[in-house]
């Protein structure tokens, strides 16, 4: 049994450890796709979430299978925390005809409506409403399901965010609002671009609950998120959660991160929240080092594999160009 | 055996209610419709039958109704928007341009977005340039939405049953002056499938193509070049995406004459898409004079009346338009 933490009732040992496993398939994930787009074997943009990986993995853990989440731009450990195919994913990246999208979304468009992720979106702020009507649609047909919406500290500036947070709360819709603030938009810093301590005040103009929680620490981010969660879902209404994060890698590809300083990247590096996860399990007892180890080589294996899954992939023929415009 | 006669507005009413009656997943959103009955009155009446849920009064947040909207289309609704004017669809554009119009193709074929935006707009109220533009065109340009234009109050309740069922996103342009006009309708439902043209007057010496409130301008235009002995056909696309191409071109290689007719800005209007299908078809070969486009001035709407009456093409223009194409032989 877990000795110092506390964690909702569906959360189990084992759950604890495959999030482990899976915020290393985020890693792995991303740097993988990071060595690929430096080798010029991937094209177009992508978004990386390492650092970010215990805000995804720790709220999505909160939810039930039947619920669902909005991504972003930066979409790729929400879809890996959703129950994503990571060979379905790196096959879009690679822009092949078995990717998520059949090549035609890529990084940016990922989406599995059967596991209830409605997509990324290359548009800030842009997914947020769509959360309400996903919501609106739980609520009128009595569905039960919960909508976990993510955006990053930049939306929080786009009127999208402020509008929906208040159709959500006039109609008490069972959405969650979930800001990863990893402190920069592409270059503006959060502290250059508002002028509040914490994204989460803004939930006191809409009368909700506004929380924040370190991102690093997936512990807090699985309670928070799930008492948001069950509140959203008793008809109480939204929530706004900030989660303090840091992204590691620059905004897109072709970021020479002028805008901070490597001594501040190195101090957030240095407070990684996987490694501090390790360290709380080993402590809980729940795995020892050795386990953890083999969990994170699991991950490392999986992602290989997706590679050479996407790498042997077809491309898609060029027939299937107009197939999908309309339903 | 005459039919039953009612408004435009009243018909587009009557369209969504009937469906409502039908299919629970069939809702409306937007701004005052609830008690006020919306700006124009179109939803009147209908928070007393389908009470608040169905008939869901929003706050002033195109941005958030829109993409509220899409978001329910995605996960099993078939919402109806009303947009207050249509030119606050510029305020909703991320919604129905970057998300409505791309989400099923960006995900590979992946979901269905089933909503109708339905757009009051065009001018000759008074309510100047920001109430009353004809923006269709830039919807027409987005691949992933469908587009209607009905003219009459019988083409409206069709083709808005044909919207309500179609499984994409519709734009769906009512004219504020037809609102008011009184048409024969059948009480009972009844779909026009989306893509196909109406003639609405036959003729065999010029073919004019018009939408919206300009097939009541060309109608008369017709009647009048009538007693001089000119023979015009009026074909009204109905939809502009998709857009019945092969009517049109059989029209014109009928007549050997085209004009085409729209309210919105000529320059970068619909008219020019027209005008190219017929240049790009077998229908070029059977032109006898220059293709004619009459579209608004390329002037934002003034407030006067008569101003904003010349920002227009009207009656006068259209049978000038037809007296200088039907002297090429």
């Amino acid at each position: 049994m877990l000795k110092t933490i506390k964690v909702p009732p569906h959360i189990t040992e084992e759950k604890l450890k495959s999030l482990y496993k899976e915020m290393w398939l985020t890693r792995y994930f991303d740097e993988k796709v990071d060595q690929f787009f430096a080798k010029g074997l991937i094209h177009g943009t992508t978004h990386l979430c390492v650092g970010q990986e215990p805000s995804a993995s720790g709220s999505i853990a909160a939810l039930k299978p039947e619920d669902k989440i909005t991504s972003v731009h930066r979409g790729h450990g929400h879809c890996i925390a959703k129950g994503a195919d990571v060979n379905k994913m790196m096959a879009e990246l690679f822009g092949r005809v078995t990717g998520y999208c059949k090549g035609k979304g890529g990084s940016m468009h990922i989406a599995d409506l059967e596991l209830g992720n409605l997509g990324a979106n290359g548009i800030v702020g842009g997914g947020i409403p769509l959360a309400c009507g996903a919501a609106l649609t739980s609520k009128m047909k009595n569905l039960g399901y919960v909508v976990l919406c993510f955006f990053g500290d930049g939306a929080s500036n786009e009127g999208s965010f402020h509008e929906a947070l208040n159709l959500a709360s006039i109609w008490k819709l069972p959405v969650v609002f979930f800001c990863e603030n990893n402190q920069y938009g592409m270059s503006g810093s959060v502290k250059e671009m508002t002028n509040i301590e914490n994204i989460a005040d803004r939930a006191v103009s809409y009368g909700i609950p506004g929380k924040v929680v370190d991102g690093l620490d997936v512990i807090e981010i699985l309670n928070v998120t799930y008492d948001a969660v069950e509140r959203a879902r008793n008809g109480e209404g939204p929530t706004l959660i900030e989660a303090k994060t840091y992204r590691w890698k620059g905004h897109s590809k072709s970021d020479a991160k002028k805008y901070r300083t490597r001594e501040e990247e190195e101090e957030w590096k240095s407070k990684d929240g996987i490694k501090r996860f390790k360290e709380l399990l080993i402590s809980e007892g729940i795995f020892t080092e050795e386990e953890a180890k083999q969990l994170q080589q699991e991950a490392k294996k999986e992602i290989e594999d997706a590679v050479i899954f996407a790498q042997n992939s077809p491309e898609p023929s060029l027939d299937t160009l107009l197939e999908d415009v309309y339903a | 055996m005459s039919e039953r006669v009612i408004t435009y507005l009243e018909a587009v009413r009557e369209a969504m209610s009937q469906e409502m009656r039908k299919n629970e997943d069939v809702f409306i959103l937007g701004e005052d419709i609830g008690v006020y009955g919306g700006a124009f009155g179109v939803t009147r009446g209908m928070i007393e039958e389908f009470g608040p849920e169905r008939v869901r009064n929003t706050p002033i947040s195109e941005a958030a109704i829109a993409g509220t909207a899409v978001g329910a289309a995605l996960t099993g609704m078939r919402p109806i928007l009303e947009i207050q004017f249509s030119d606050f669809i510029t305020i909703a554009m991320d919604q129905i341009v970057n998300q409505a119009a791309k989400i099923r193709y960006m995900y590979g074929g992946k979901g269905k977005v089933p909503m109708v935006v339905r757009l009051p707009g065009g001018s000759g109220t008074g309510a100047a340039a920001q109430h009353s533009q004809s923006l269709e065109a830039w919807t027409a340009h987005i691949p992933g939405l469908k587009v209607v234009q009905p003219s009459t109050a019988y083409d409206a309740k069709g083709l808005l049953k044909a919207a309500m069922d179609d499984d994409n996103p519709v734009i769906f342009y009512e004219h504020k002056l037809l609102y008011k006009t009184s048409w024969e309708v059948p009480e009972e439902q009844y779909s026009i499938p989306l893509g196909v043209a109406d003639i609405k007057r036959e003729g065999k010496d010029v073919t004019i193509v018009a939408t919206g409130i300009m097939v009541h301008k060309a109608l008369e235009a017709a009647r009048e070049l009538e007693k001089e002995g000119i023979d015009v056909e009026i074909v009204d696309p109905r939809t502009l995406v998709p857009l019945d191409k092969e009517t049109i071109i059989n029209s014109v290689k009928k007549t050997g004459k085209l004009i085409v007719v729209h309210e919105a800005v000529k320059r970068g209007g619909f008219g020019g898409e027209i005008a190219s299908v017929v240049a790009e078809s077998e229908a070029f070969d059977y032109l006898d004079a220059p293709i004619v486009r009459l579209g608004g001035k390329e002037v934002p709407i003034p407030y006067n009346p008569n101003l904003e009456k010349a920002a227009i093409p009207q009656v006068p223009d259209i049978i000038q338009a037809v007296k200088e194409t039907v002297r090429f032989k």
